[in-house]
């Protein structure tokens, strides 16, 4: 079966810097990618080139069995959530609204939006601002922007930092559901481990370069990998907040 | 509203208030999405280079409306590749456009020994004095940028809203902005009769942010901002006309005026609403 994602030997440079170097990996139908890496690792750089936001790299992207840079429209089938951004206060367009910019390019179908907003229980702030919700409640917005055109792919650039842990757990499950009930390959940055180990079948580790992708058994069932994990990414100077099998239900910091 | 019905039966009247609605309903709609993009003295800018650009026009004798869209939009774009590809901050950018406007107008102006068309209609606006021609080319412009505005609506709010995900979602964001720059470029030009280079970004940017308090929604925004320019102009014309008073600086001051007392209802009703749960 064809892979919904193919990376081929992924380099960037910014700066004649190496951001990504040398990165290959694939994502099947159905699968639910964790990404993990210290910040500067180049998660958010990954997702641009994945998105066609980035053009100027080495190597090769397949997106649904065509290159990136050739075809941008299969970006139809692609939902993104970015990194949480403060909305102002004052930005005019409601949940309605901004959920149905999601249509762009098809035709409004005020059912979809009801149900995309439904779907992150939001139904009671459909004609409220965007602006006038709270930050997880404005990243459900997204997410419902993002699922109103029925994608195949959902990418997720560390949806939740800055979210408070209950939101978080909230939106988790949303994730899950996604995954299982709609059939919706998903591929998720985050620095929670924990919440990846929970959620992701596969896991992609990168600090720039690819440490580790494969099954989330074979990394975190693997206390050697993952200690060898720790020791890579503490070398490239980081903040990693995970726990360790040896740590029981304590939260270590690594910086 | 006796007063109006008195003075509207005077043609240059007509001609003004037509022109000031038409010019009203358009600033208030380009000027939504400047100023949500952060970009409110963009038109301020614009306008202090069509200045140059009016000057270059008598300078080497060609009709000074024609170069003032050249020059205009060519600078716009200009300086919107110098946003993209630089880091310069977008207020920064906007600084030189308005400064290099200004330098060339007044260069030129000077080298010439002063024009013979009256500078401070150019600076300040005179709505009174507009032409039949005037009243088309504003019309015109209105028929360009209203449904131009509609046709890409959605595309532009997503624009506003993040441009990485505008992007994401195959648009063509720098093909849009630079549409969107050549509207906003043709506003302003349009819109100087009106209130004249030095006030221009009151139109923009006053009625829009009155609006922002009080609409819930683009759509319903982008109407009270239009109902608060078209009374404010329309007001502001039929005041200065009886009270003898400069009409641009007059509707402007309309404009303020809704702002203050708007933002004073607002905080009384916040405060009201903190006293009644107090209270409860």
């Amino acid at each position: 079966m064809q892979p919904i994602i193919k990376v081929l030997k992924l380099s960037y440079y910014y700066d004649s810097i190496p951001s990504l170097d040398d990165i290959s990996f694939t994502v099947d139908k159905g699968d639910f990618l964790g990404i993990i890496g210290p910040n500067g690792a180049g998660k958010t750089t990954l997702f641009q080139c994945m998105l066609g936001i980035i053009n100027d790299y080495r190597g090769e992207i397949n997106l649904f069995g065509s290159d990136i840079r050739q075809n941008k429209k299969t970006l139809q089938r692609v939902g993104y959530v970015p990194q949480k951004k403060s909305v102002e206060q004052t930005f005019p367009a409601t949940v309605k609204e901004i959920v149905s910019l999601g249509m762009i390019g098809k035709k409004i179908n005020k059912e979809s939006i009801y149900n995309a907003v439904n779907f992150v229980e939001l139904d009671a702030y459909t004609d409220k601002r965007i602006g006038e919700l709270s930050e997880g409640q404005q990243q459900r917005v997204i997410i419902a922007k993002a699922l109103v055109k029925d994608p195949d792919l959902l990418i997720l650039d560390e949806p939740t930092t800055g979210i408070d842990s209950a939101t978080q757990e909230r939106f988790y499950d949303l994730l899950k559901k996604l995954n299982k009930d709609k059939r919706i390959t998903i591929v998720w940055s985050s620095h929670d481990m924990n919440a990846v180990e929970r959620l992701a079948n596969k896991v992609a580790c990168i600090d720039r370069k690819l440490f580790f992708h494969g099954e989330s058994g074979d990394f975190f069932g693997n206390d050697e990998r993952m200690k060898s994990y720790v020791e890579f990414a503490m070398q490239s100077h980081m903040n990693l907040h995970f726990r360790t099998p040896e740590d029981g239900d304590n939260n270590l910091e690594k910086s | 509203m006796g007063m109006l019905f008195d003075i509207i039966q005077y043609g240059f009247m007509q001609r003004a208030l037509i022109s000031a609605i038409a010019i009203s309903v358009i600033c208030s709609i380009v000027g939504l999405f400047l100023v949500l993009k952060r970009h409110s003295l963009f038109g301020d800018a614009l306008a202090h280079v069509t200045f140059g650009g009016i000057s270059l026009g008598l300078f080497i004798g060609v009709y000074p409306l024609w170069t003032a869209y050249i020059v205009a939009i060519l600078s716009a774009i200009g300086v919107n590749k110098l946003r993209e590809s630089t880091k310069i901050p977008p207020d920064s950018s906007i600084a030189v456009l308005l400064t290099s406007g200004l330098a060339i107008g007044i260069i030129l102006i000077s080298i010439s020994g002063g024009f013979t068309v009256n500078l401070y209609s150019i600076l300040f606006g005179n709505i009174l004095l507009v032409s039949n021609d005037d009243v088309i080319i504003i019309l015109i412009t209105d028929a360009i940028v209203i449904p131009v505005i509609y046709i890409f609506y959605k595309k532009l709010i997503l624009i506003t809203f993040d441009e990485k995900q505008a992007k994401v979602s195959g648009l063509n964001v720098t093909w849009i902005n630079t549409l969107f720059i050549i509207l906003a470029s043709i506003t302003i030009i349009a819109s100087i009769r009106l209130v004249g280079v030095l006030l221009i970004s009151s139109l923009i940017v006053i009625p829009n942010i009155t609006a922002l308090m009080l609409g819930k929604g683009f759509k319903k925004t982008i109407f009270i901002s239009c109902a608060i320019s078209i009374f404010s102009v329309v007001f502001g014309i039929v005041t200065s006309y009886y009270l003898n008073l400069a009409p641009s600086g007059t509707m402007v001051i309309i404009m303020i005026s809704m702002f203050l007392v708007t933002i004073i209802a607002k905080n009384m009703k916040f405060t009201l609403n903190k006293v009644l749960v107090t209270k409860n």
